[in-house]
């Protein structure tokens, strides 16, 4: 049996990892080339070494556009977090429709980001138009609005990961606890927490690299405005790339910094929640 | 032991991918070759049909459009059919979608199959694609310009772009709002011929805001929506009116400075934008190009400013074709008396010179069928509704459309046209850096000296930034 794992092993892997290298790898490394480069199509780029990354700090935009995802990035984890494992709690205790509950908090998961992004600012414009504004009036409308938008599609996902975390703790722990006279808030932060460790996080891991890499539904929602005031990174990166002559350069630049970026957080991160997550 | 064999095993694979993915390239020629011969197959098939042009002897080539118009991306896919079914030189046309045309021309001309037509929007799209652009001067469609005005030639002389339509812009208006507006009580004209200079726009504006409950219109000028999809009616379009008169004054075609000196002019323009408009200042970041459209195709709005491509987009509803107008953009600056509309162009037509001889053989020949041919210029005078520089397109080629009319008008009547100097702007950024400062100046979260900022210091930046 495992020596014809072995055998076949390259037969199973082979179109994955195909499809990997031209996806991703051969893509990745080329874009790590051009970010060295001045070009205006990706076959024609001539080497110049560092001035594109020179660039990217002195840009403003860039900074601005940093924190303000940073900013994102935090609210948005410990929004979605917060409330998707709230929500997970409510429908683990067996109330009367759960299973409709979870399909219908989960469904706007199915949804795309551009059209999520559209739909959300009919609405948010919808209601901002009774005070005589707009979404785009000024960044932090945009932010908050962002933050609804992310809460409304990702609190459903995470509620999923969050519902089998919690029904996999064994029955007789929180039993256990309650003979012992635990009170409810004591079971929580002393049994179901430490427990759902894991749940929390892959949680955090998906929010927060969702939260620095998210392009369509800003785009979608505000598109930056006004003023690139609420244009996170990956759309900064875009607009650089495709916004000035001579300039694809310096957006590829930064979109390996930012690559670098994303991966630090992420790697720092999982460090962290490991730590807290216990054996059974 | 084991792992080690594992990641070996990892590594050949991933090498064998890689070298897989390198290969992967004679695969796409090999699709690419397939389609070809399918297309091939469809002409012989044609051919069997029908006659047989001398040209599929002299003319191997094909052609591949990247188009810039959405609006106007079937015509084009029809037009290619017959040029095709004619000729036997495959075309294929591409769209992009509306606001994406040079991130989907560089991703394509990246690409083994690169387009050998496709467009830039004047010197400044010019100076990204220069190295591309095929000497056009020897083409039909260069040698039937009416003039030299509507090609982009380098400083030694090549020609690397001909303009293929000629658009106007102004204030477009509904001419019975404004008949309604000369009966009310105290109207400050009797006809909108007196309305010839920004003083008197401003006056006849302010009296009918201060009417619209009476006139039965939300407001005088559409709203001046600062959405992506309206925003550039005013950073550039709007723009153009101080920056040409700027250069006027200092008889410049193109500068690496703009000093600013009629930005007041672009303020008070602004300023009646925004007040005698259909909706609060607030509501300018989120109202789109249609919003404006529509109000003024309800006959909510008098006036509109946009130019002879909106045609479609506003005829058909409450306002009828004869009741369109367009007067010129007075800003209070020049001769206004006999200040015209804007005219000019923003979509010239490049061959790619990378492509083969053959295939740049067959995009020259096809465009100049699309010129010449009764076919080619009856689709742009009734599908496409373009008006042409060339000189192939006579009297009973030119469209019918109001706003057309309204341009030739001022043109036969010797108004002084206005050129489009905005395609001399050194950057988008420069646009969307006015564009944001107008917007939080009209909002209220900002002021004016933001806008000048943005005018003056951002086109210095913008310039060195891409002139480097």
């Amino acid at each position: 049996m495992h020596k014809s794992l072995k055998r076949y092993f390259p037969v199973f892997a082979f179109p994955t990892l195909a499809a990997f290298t031209i996806g991703f790898f051969i893509p990745f490394v080329m874009g790590i080339y051009l970010s060295f480069c001045k070009f205006t199509t990706v076959t024609d780029a001539r080497f110049i070494g560092f001035g594109n990354y020179l660039k990217v700090f002195t840009d403003k935009t860039f900074l601005h556009s940093l924190w303000y995802t940073v900013a994102f990035t935090i609210v948005s984890v410990v929004f979605i977090n917060v409330l998707a494992f709230a929500v997970a709690m409510l429908l683990t205790k067996g109330i009367k429709g759960t299973n409709l509950f979870r399909t219908v908090f989960f469904m706007p998961n199915l949804i795309g980001g551009i059209v999520l992004g559209y739909i959300w600012q009919l609405l948010l414009n919808g209601i901002l138009a009774q005070y005589q504004k707009t979404l785009t009036y000024n960044s932090v409308y945009g932010f908050w609005g962002l933050v609804i938008l992310m809460c409304w599609q990702q609190i459903g996902y995470m509620m999923i990961i969050y519902i089998s975390g919690i029904q996999n703790i064994p029955g007789e722990l929180i039993e256990a606890a309650k003979i012992d006279g635990a009170k409810p808030a004591q079971i929580l932060f002393h049994v179901t927490i430490p427990m759902v460790m894991p749940s929390i996080t892959i949680c955090t891991f998906l929010t927060l690299t969702n939260g620095f890499k998210l392009f369509d539904q800003n785009l979608a929602l505000t598109n930056g405005e006004p003023s690139r005031m609420s244009e996170l990174l990956a759309l900064n990166i875009f607009n650089t790339f495709y916004g000035r002559t001579g300039y694809e350069g310096v957006g590829q630049a930064k979109a390996v910094v930012f690559f670098l970026l994303v991966t630090i957080i992420a790697i720092i991160q999982i460090r962290l929640t490991r730590t807290k997550e216990v054996q059974q | 032991m084991k792992k080690k064999l594992v990641s070996i095993l990892l590594i050949a694979a991933l090498t064998a991918a890689a070298a897989a993915g390198c290969g992967n390239r004679d695969n796409n020629e090999n699709a690419a070759d397939d389609k070809n011969t399918s297309n091939q197959e469809n002409e012989a098939v044609d051919n069997d049909n029908g006659g047989e042009d001398d040209l599929i002897q002299e003319v191997s080539g094909s052609v591949y459009y990247l188009n810039f118009k959405p609006e106007q991306a079937q015509q084009w896919k029809d037009l290619a059919e017959e040029y095709s079914d004619e000729t036997g030189i495959p075309v294929t046309i591409e769209t992009a979608a509306s606001g994406t045309y040079e991130s989907t021309l560089k991703s394509e001309m990246a690409k083994s199959e690169a387009p050998t037509l496709f467009q830039v929007n004047g010197p400044a799209g010019l100076a990204a694609w220069k190295d591309y652009c095929y000497d056009l001067k020897d083409s039909a469609v260069y040698k039937n310009l009416k003039s030299d005005d509507f090609a982009l030639i380098s400083d030694d002389g090549q020609v690397q772009g001909v303009a293929y339509v000629i658009e106007t812009y102004g204030l477009i208006y509904n001419k019975e709002i404004l008949e309604d507006y000369c009966e009310t009580n105290g109207a400050k004209i009797k006809d909108v011929s007196e309305i010839n200079s920004f003083a008197k726009l401003k006056e006849v504006a302010d009296d009918m805001q201060a009417k619209k409950d009476e006139l039965e219109i939300k407001g005088v000028f559409a709203s001046a929506g600062m959405d992506s999809s309206s925003d550039w009616r005013y950073k550039t379009h709007l723009a153009n009116m101080p920056i040409y008169f700027e250069y006027q004054d200092d008889d410049l075609d193109t500068t690496d400075a703009i000093k600013g000196t009629y930005l007041d002019a672009y303020k008070n323009m602004w300023d009646l934008y925004i007040t005698d408009s259909t909706v609060e200042p607030t509501m300018l970041s989120g109202m789109t190009g249609e919003d404006a459209a529509a109000e003024f195709s309800m006959g909510e709005a008098a006036f509109y400013q946009n130019g002879t491509w909106v045609y479609n987009d506003i005829a058909g509803n409450d306002v009828d074709d004869e009741d369109m107008g367009m007067l010129p953009i007075y800003i209070g600056v020049g001769d206004e008396q006999n200040q015209g509309l804007c005219t000019g162009s923003e979509n010239y037509w490049c061959v790619n010179k990378n492509a083969s001889q053959d295939d740049i053989d067959a995009t020259l020949h096809f465009m100049e069928w699309v010129i010449t041919s009764d076919r080619g210029r009856e689709t742009f005078r009734d599908e496409m509704g373009f008006v042409t520089p060339f000189e192939t397109f006579t009297e009973e080629y030119q469209p019918e459309n109001p706003l057309v009319a309204a341009a030739n008008e001022y043109i036969d009547s010797g108004k002084n046209s206005i050129p489009w100097v905005f395609s001399t702007i050194p950057s988008e950024g420069w646009k969307n850096g006015v564009g944001s400062a107008l917007l939080e100046y009209a909002q209220g979260t900002g002021d004016w000296d933001a806008v000048k900022k943005a005018f003056i210091e951002g086109w210095e930046s913008e310039y060195r930034a891409v002139n480097e």
